[in-house]
């Protein structure tokens, strides 16, 4: 081959290539486009403040209030933080800091294996063991705020675990000996410099979190009960935004497809809000 | 009065590791479960032979080969681009604007919910370019959706091949691009291997992105343009509908043990290729 047609391949690769590497900024400005289009023009049609503030959904009779499902959706994202960041941070400092190299390699691959369980499967269990115990030992239908918070406080796990590990991990060798050197313990150590120089990762696994929760849609649906009422407790069904679009999106049409478009540009919204946190607590930390 | 720091030290040890083996515990537990109430009606023809009655009868094959289909075509298109992407990322530009922009474009589709694509691909795939419900349109939401598994993995691959092989390379008269395919690519495959098998497994327990998509007929996919049922959704609407709770045990089986045997298929590739480069 001469050198000039060597070029010349060489050049058309690195187009098609540069071309590929576009593909995600492609798909993610369709996804945007097309879910702005169907959704926006019904926050025009019934006005913001009827879809963002009003309380009753029933879009068959014009009624598009989605404020239950945003409430919903945000208690039981703190509610799985709250079941699930203790544990998850607790296992991600027993294996940055404590496990052996042994117990290490079991460990991990272990915990990570949590992120491959369908959500379809923990939703299922969530309604098969956790939803009866609700209703036989604590009250209610068992289809709760607090069966949906336990079962997402499971599912986050892996993020936060992995994410905060990681933070844990970058953190230099350096400070831990010269904690360890001036006669601190381990945990003392752990607590005292490990953990506040790890914070923004161990910050951002939470945020990462949050997100992966608020998106949840099979498991909520099949434990959350699905009422359309912001819950008054723990123990009141609940309505997530994500499981209204589920719901009701194989049959919908018209303005009621409209409807769960619009709960999908407010569901995209708190979503891509989180991710920006989350980034910006990363970026912080890299700058300093 | 002051707790001796020894003390608290140990107690926390055991606390903490407590929480490690609690959490590893829950994944125990879930198997578990799945295994003892599924095994039962799982059995070699429950896999081969098709639904009866909604799948109140019968076995899932038409749901497993669904399942086949849907992984197979998605990472036949994620692939190329995925891989692609990362090779462009890392051999053939320099960190710049351009970079950012495009690693921020991956790190948005990594974190948006499967709800969402599920919502894209039906409006964008199965109405607008009227593929239907379809395992076509099933496939490229799912391509979609693990792009960004595919590029981070192939990207960490290719960045762990040593600069000194492609310095070899290209000393010796090899373009960039044949150092790319004859030695940079063979040595990052098994990490290359690893993010197409997480991106399998994946795809494999999608739900809510896929029932939208690739509808939910029980019959077998004959062409691209047909409907078709994966086992997670199959399961799903056995589930959800109390169809049958012991045919829908035997299919989260099925489904669990899959995913499971795939993702550690991933990491045990994955440690051959760190005890490879350390």
């Amino acid at each position: 081959m001469s050198s000039k047609t060597a070029v010349l391949k060489e050049r058309i690769i690195k187009q098609v290539l540069t071309v590929f590497a576009f593909s995600s900024i492609l798909f993610l400005f369709l996804i945007f486009a097309f879910i702005l289009v169907e959704g926006l023009p019904l926050f025009y049609k019934a006005g913001v403040n009827s879809i963002i503030f009003g309380m009753k959904w029933a879009p068959t009779k014009g009624f598009f209030g989605i404020f239950p499902m945003i409430v919903s959706s945000f208690l039981v994202t703190f509610g799985a933080l709250i079941i699930g960041a203790p544990l998850g941070l607790g296992c991600a400092v027993y294996l940055a800091e404590y496990a052996g190299k042994r117990q290490k390699m079991f460990l991990k691959p272990a915990l990570e294996l949590l992120a491959g369980i369908p959500s379809v499967v923990y939703g299922f269990l969530g309604v098969l063991y956790i939803v009866p115990f609700i209703r036989n030992f604590v009250g209610g239908s068992g289809f709760s705020l607090l069966a949906t918070s336990i079962v997402l406080g499971v599912m986050i796990l892996p993020t936060v675990i992995s994410i905060s590990y990681d933070a844990l991990m970058s953190v230099p060798r350096s400070y831990r000996e010269g904690a360890l050197a001036m006669g601190s313990t381990k945990w003392q150590t752990t607590w005292r410099v490990v953990i506040p120089s790890g914070k923004s990762g161990i910050l951002a696994s939470c945020i990462l979190g949050m997100g992966r929760a608020v998106g949840e849609t099979m498991a909520v649906i099949m434990v959350a009960g699905n009422a359309l009422k912001i819950p008054g407790s723990v123990l009141d069904p609940l309505r997530t935004l994500t499981s209204n679009i589920a719901l009701e999106l194989s049959y919908a049409s018209g303005d009621h497809r409209m409807g769960l478009f619009s709960t999908g540009v407010v569901l995209l919204s708190i979503i891509m809000v989180l991710n920006y946190f989350a980034n910006v607590v990363i970026r912080r930390k890299v700058i300093k | 009065m002051r707790v001796n720091p020894r003390f608290t030290d140990a107690l926390v040890r055991h606390f903490l590791n407590l929480q490690a083996y609690f959490t590893v515990g829950l994944l125990v537990v879930i198997v578990f479960i799945i295994f003892i109430k599924g095994i039962s009606n799982c059995s070699l023809s429950f896999m081969l032979t098709y639904p009866e009655d909604m799948g109140r009868h019968g076995g899932i094959f038409p749901a497993i080969m669904g399942t086949v289909f849907l992984a197979a075509l998605s990472i036949v298109f994620a692939t190329p681009l995925g891989l692609g992407t990362a090779i462009y990322l890392t051999e053939y530009t320099r960190e710049s604007r351009l970079t950012t922009i495009i690693r921020f474009g991956v790190e948005s589709l990594a974190g948006i919910p499967s709800i969402i694509y599920g919502l894209f691909g039906f409006i964008f795939f199965v109405i607008k370019l009227g593929m239907g419900w379809s395992l076509l349109s099933g496939a490229l939401t799912m391509t979609i959706m693990i792009l960004p598994t595919i590029i981070r993995t192939s990207e960490e691959a290719i960045k762990a091949v040593p600069r000194n092989l492609r310095i070899v390379s290209h000393s010796l008269g090899a373009t960039k691009w044949e150092t790319t395919v004859k030695v940079v690519l063979p040595s990052a495959a098994p990490g290359i291997l690893t993010g197409i098998m997480l991106s399998i497994g994946r795809a494999v327990g999608e739900t809510a992105a896929v029932i939208f998509t690739m509808g939910s007929s029980l019959r077998l996919p004959a062409s691209l343009m047909d409907s078709g049922r994966t086992m997670a959704v199959h399961f799903y609407i056995l589930a959800r509908e109390g169809i049958s709770m012991e045919k829908a045990y035997a299919t989260a089986l099925v489904l669990v043990v899959s995913i499971l045997a795939i993702n550690i298929l991933a990491y045990y590739t994955m440690n051959r290729v760190i005890a490879k480069y350390s």
